[in-house]
């Protein structure tokens, strides 16, 4: 009787971890469709300290499709590339520039 | 001091049932049912000294448990009173009293061996959950089987209206079992998808663009898991609220009663296509 078991649960006022209090700044990977099957991915909110010109020459090279930068008075610069890249994106930008995965928000279908 | 009151707890219980075996044995010779229980109260008595001995040295502690025990006695015997008026009330809860009865016998042998160890756990913890959930199955289900009686989302059916549209047919039926407003779930479907449609006279939603059942069902899944479901307790039982002073968007769990502010809606960069992109230069 020393360990009673239901006194074991789960605690609904510990902290869960996510905390939202700061506000994040998300790069968000969406997807848009133009004509036909094709696609275009693009990628804002990646933090200014990055170059985005040198991180858009790998991505050109790596997933072989073309892309470019876009600036937008909103959100600032915007890495564009041809096609459905957005994993892809993803998995460079936490495996490459050591992002949080948590920070990234993928959208589309 | 405390262990020990919690070991007197269970030795009641117990107590409980062998008064229940000796009604059953025979309510006509209730004589040799008491004198069983007394036995075993001498046991009871036995036990506790030792414990007592093994635990505690000190004498104060010691006439803790002799008053312990009297309260115990007391308590078995308004127990055997109680249990007579329950046997006779309803031939159901008789039934029931066998069972415990015979659990009872097979918990005898395993409680006086507790005794030699001197455990204080004298009825499985195992048996006493299973029967909190028989009972509960019984009296209200919905709080037993949470699992299973989950909010069933039909599937989104996609029709494709000529070659660069696409219907939505059942978007009003899954909003209204989401008990969201099919406004905000539309809004989030176009801000999700980048693209921008209109409803139909049925009510159907048409998207611009080419979407398969799968993709909008991933979109929807995200809806859900941003939108619907409590943070606190996974309910899928919850209410979108607009608080007018802050214009915040709040889940309000209708399961648990917590709340949480969700961010609004936000469609997000678009890049310009086609023919405006040239025109913009």
């Amino acid at each position: 009787m020393s360990n009673i078991q239901n006194l074991k649960s789960f605690d609904p006022f510990a902290d869960s971890g996510d905390v939202e209090t700061e506000p994040t700044n998300y790069i968000h990977i969406r997807i848009q469709q133009r004509n036909g099957r094709k696609t275009l991915t693009t990628v804002t909110g990646v933090p200014e300290e990055y170059d985005l010109k040198k991180i858009l020459k790998v991505l050109k090279k790596d997933f072989a499709c073309n892309g470019n930068i876009a600036k937008d008075a909103e959100v600032g610069s915007v890495i564009q590339l041809q096609g459905d890249q957005r994993l892809k994106v993803m998995q460079f930008l936490v495996k490459q520039l050591g992002m949080l995965k948590k920070n990234i928000k993928i959208h589309g279908f | 001091m405390s262990t020990e009151e919690l070991g007197f707890d269970p030795t009641l219980k117990k107590k409980k049932k062998k008064k229940v075996v000796s009604k059953e044995n025979g309510t006509a010779s209730p004589g040799s049912g008491t004198i069983s229980s007394k036995e075993s109260l001498d046991d009871l008595f036995a036990g506790a000294k030792k414990k007592k001995k093994t635990k505690y040295s000190k004498e104060t502690n010691g006439n803790d448990a002799v008053d312990d025990l009297t309260e115990g006695f007391e308590g078995l015997k308004l127990k055997k009173k109680r249990k007579k008026k329950i046997v006779s009330k309803a031939d159901e809860s008789a039934d029931f009293e066998k069972e415990l009865a015979a659990a009872g016998v097979q918990e005898e042998d395993s409680g006086e061996i507790y005794d030699e160890k001197q455990k204080e756990t004298f009825i499985p913890y195992i048996s006493l959950l299973d029967r909190f959930y028989e009972v509960l199955r019984e009296k209200n289900p919905e709080m037993a089987g949470g699992q299973h009686q989950k909010l069933r989302i039909p599937p989104p059916e996609v029709a494709r209206d000529g070659n660069k549209k696409t219907v939505f047919v059942n978007v009003q039926v899954i909003a209204h079992v989401l008990q969201r407003n099919p406004e905000h779930l539309i809004q989030y479907l176009f801000a999700e998808l980048g693209t921008s449609g209109s409803i139909d006279g049925e009510k159907r939603l048409i998207i611009k663009g080419r979407f398969q059942a799968k993709n909008l069902e991933s979109v929807l899944r995200r809806y859900i898991q941003e939108y619907v479901i409590c943070q606190t307790c996974k309910s899928m039982n919850t209410e979108l609220k607009r608080e007018s002073t802050n214009r915040l968007h709040f889940i309000v769990c209708k399961a648990c009663g917590s709340t949480k502010s969700v961010s609004s809606i936000k469609t997000g960069y678009q890049a310009q296509i086609g023919a405006n992109r040239r025109k913009r230069g």
